[in-house]
C-alpha cells in the first residue's frame, strides 16, 4: 500500500493521469485549475511526455483529437469558459468516436464569470456542451482522494467505451488539500484496434473521421453509439447513500455541495429527521434507479447546487415527478453552508413545500 | 478528540497558508483525517488570505470553516472578520504586534503573542506565523508536538533545507511563549 500524501485536488488528478498511463498533456491556463497544468509542465519532460501550452483552448482540444486518434491516453483540463471554447472538440471527439480525458474544474459564470467554485456547467457537461446528438460520462469526485481515483476511472470508461469522460470538479476540489494514495496497480488498459497506427502494408487502412455526408450511414453512425449510451446507463451508473435506508427526506448533492449536505443531513439526524444523502458519482449516466427507489420512502427530494439549479432536473426525472423536490442553492461562486441545507430539510419536514 | 475546525487569516505574503499546511501534515503524520483548504484568487495579493483547516478522528465533511473552533489571525481586517464567527469557547490567537485592539467577545480563550515582533528580534522576520502556529499547539493541542521536525520536512522543499532549523526556532519560540 503506497504512503498517503497530502495534495491538492488538481495535483491529484495530474498525478493520478500519469499513473493511468497518460503521457500527453495540452492545455492552456485558467483559474482555478492551472495546477494540473503546472504539475504536467514539471513531470511530464521527466518520464518522456509530452506537456504542451496551446495557443487556446480550441487548439488544445484537436490536439487532444489527434493524439486519441493514435490510441494515445490523451488529456486537457479548463475551467469553464475554457470548456466552452472546447465545446466544438468535444463534438468533433464524440463524432469520431474517440477517448480522451477532460477536466472542468468550475467556476462562476456564465460569460468570463468569476474565478470562485461553482457547478453551474452542470447542464453543458450531461447534455453534451457541443452540438449533435451525444453524450459523454461525466464523473463529480467529492474529496482529493477521488479526483484521482476517478481520474484513473475516466480514462478507463473512455478506452473501454470510445468516449469522451469528464471529471466535473468545481474550485473548491481542485484547491482543497486532502490525504490521497496513489498507485498504479489496478489500472486497465484497452487494446485499440481502429487507431491509426501506420498499417505497415499489413492491414486495411483505419479512417478517424467525424464527416459522414450520406444520411442513412449517419443515421446508422449514431444509432449505434446510442447503443453504446444505453450499454453505459445500464452499466455505469455510480452513487453513494449516506443515511439512506430509512430517510423521509433525501438530499441529492455531488461534488463540493455533497460534503456541505453531509454535515447537514447529520445535524438533521441529530434533530430526529430522517434524512438522507444520494450523492451521484457519475452526473452522465445519472444514477435513476437508486433515485426512483428513494422515492418509495421519501416525502421529498432536496438538490443541492452551486447552480440556479440544474441538477434538478434530472432528480425530478429520475424520480418521475412522484414526489416534490426542492431547491437548495447558491450561485457565482458562492457555497450553501451546512445550515441553510438544514433549514431546507427542516422546511421539508416542517410541510412547507 | 472529535473534530477541530481552524481557520488561520491575515494578508497574503504572511505564510497563513503555510502554517495552514504545516499543521495539516502534522496531522497526517499522526493519522488522522484532515482537510486544508485556501482562499484563493486575486484577494490573496496584499489583501487578506486565509485557509480553512480541519483534523478529525472521522470522516471530514465540508472542508470549508465558517464557525471556528481555533481562530488564528495577524492582521486587523482578520479579527474584525472572522472575531464574531468563532464559535463559543473558540480559542483565538491574535499577532498583538499587528493587531492593536484586544478580542471584543468575553465567552472566548484569546491569546494575545508579539509574534511579528518577536520574529523580528530573533532576525527571523517572515517566521511571525510559526511562531503563532507553535503557541495554537500548545494551546490546542490539535497536533502533537512531538517529532515535529517531521511535518516540518514535508512542508519545506529539500531546496530550502536550509530554513528547516529557522521554522523550528520559531515554533519553538511560540510554543514556549508564556504570557
Amino acid at each position: 500500500m503506497a504512503d498517503k500524501v497530502l495534495m491538492k485536488g488538481n495535483e491529484a488528478i495530474a498525478e493520478a493521469a500519469i499513473l493511468a498511463g497518460c503521457r500527453h498533456y495540452f492545455g492552456y491556463p485558467i483559474t482555478p485549475q492551472t495546477e494540473i497544468a503546472a504539475y504536467m509542465a514539471k513531470r511530464m519532460p521527466k518520464i518522456g511526455g509530452t506537456f504542451l501550452q496551446a495557443e487556446s483552448e480550441v487548439a488544445a482540444i484537436n490536439m487532444v483529437y489527434g493524439t486519441s486518434s493514435a490510441g494515445y491516453r490523451v488529456m486537457t483540463s479548463s475551467s469553464s469558459p475554457g470548456m466552452s471554447l472546447k465545446s466544438e472538440g468535444l463534438s468533433y471527439l464524440a463524432g469520431s468516436d474517440l477517448p480522451a480525458l477532460v477536466v472542468n474544474v468550475q467556476r462562476g459564470g456564465p460569460g468570463l464569470g468569476g474565478i470562485q467554485p461553482s457547478q453551474s456547467d452542470y447542464f453543458q457537461a450531461t447534455r453534451g456542451g457541443g452540438h449533435g446528438d451525444y453524450h459523454m460520462i461525466v464523473l463529480a469526485p467529492a474529496s482529493v482522494q477521488e479526483m484521482a481515483d476517478l481520474t484513473i476511472t475516466g480514462f478507463e470508461l473512455a478506452d473501454k467505451y470510445r468516449v469522451t469522460a469528464m471529471i466535473l470538479a468545481d474550485g473548491t476540489m481542485g484547491q482543497m488539500m486532502e490525504p490521497v494514495e496513489l498507485s498504479a496497480d489496478s489500472v486497465k488498459t484497452f487494446d485499440k484496434p481502429w487507431a491509426v497506427t501506420g498499417t505497415k502494408m499489413q492491414r486495411k487502412h483505419n479512417i478517424i473521421n467525424s464527416l459522414s455526408l450520406v444520411p442513412e450511414e449517419l443515421e446508422q453512425q449514431n444509432f449505434a453509439r446510442y447503443e453504446r449510451y444505453k450499454t453505459i446507463e445500464e452499466n455505469e451508473a455510480r452513487c453513494e447513500t449516506f443515511m439512506m435506508d430509512d430517510a423521509e427526506y433525501c438530499v441529492v448533492a455531488f461534488g463540493i455541495a455533497a460534503r456541505v449536505s453531509k454535515n447537514a443531513v447529520i445535524a438533521a439526524r441529530e434533530k430526529g429527521i430522517k434524512a438522507g444523502l444520494i450523492r451521484p458519482i457519475t452526473l452522465w449516466p445519472f444514477p435513476k434507479k437508486t433515485l426512483l427507489d428513494a422515492a418509495d420512502k421519501a416525502k421529498a427530494f432536496i438538490s443541492v447546487e452551486l447552480s440556479m439549479g440544474q441538477m434538478i432536473e434530472d432528480v425530478e426525472l429520475a424520480i418521475r415527478c412522484q414526489r416534490p423536490v426542492m431547491l437548495c442553492n447558491r450561485a457565482g461562486g458562492m457555497i450553501p453552508t451546512p445550515e441553510q441545507v438544514l433549514a431546507k430539510i427542516e422546511e421539508a419536514a416542517g410541510g412547507k413545500m | 478528540m472529535g473534530t477541530v475546525q481552524i481557520l488561520i487569516a491575515g494578508f497574503g505574503g504572511q505564510g497563513v497558508l503555510f502554517a495552514g499546511k504545516f499543521i495539516a501534515y502534522k496531522a497526517l503524520l499522526e493519522g488522522k483525517q484532515l482537510s486544508w483548504l485556501p482562499s484563493y484568487g486575486p484577494e490573496m495579493r496584499g489583501g487578506t488570505a486565509n485557509c480553512s483547516v480541519i483534523v478529525s478522528d472521522d470522516p471530514v465533511g465540508s472542508p470549508i470553516v465558517s464557525n471556528p473552533d481555533v481562530l488564528m489571525v495577524m492582521n486587523l481586517p482578520s479579527l474584525d472578520k472572522y472575531e464574531n464567527a468563532a464559535v463559543k469557547d473558540a480559542k483565538i490567537f491574535v499577532d498583538s504586534t499587528l493587531i492593536e485592539r484586544k478580542v471584543a467577545r468575553t465567552d472566548v480563550d484569546t491569546f494575545y503573542i508579539p509574534a511579528t515582533q518577536m520574529a523580528n528580534e530573533a532576525g527571523i522576520s517572515t517566521l511571525a506565523n510559526m511562531i503563532m502556529v507553535g503557541k495554537v499547539i500548545r494551546e490546542t493541542g490539535v497536533v502533537s508536538y512531538d517529532n515535529i521536525v517531521d511535518a516540518l520536512k514535508k512542508v519545506v522543499s529539500a531546496k530550502h533545507a536550509n530554513l528547516l532549523d529557522v521554522n523550528l526556532k520559531a515554533l519553538e519560540m511560540g510554543y514556549n511563549y508564556d504570557k
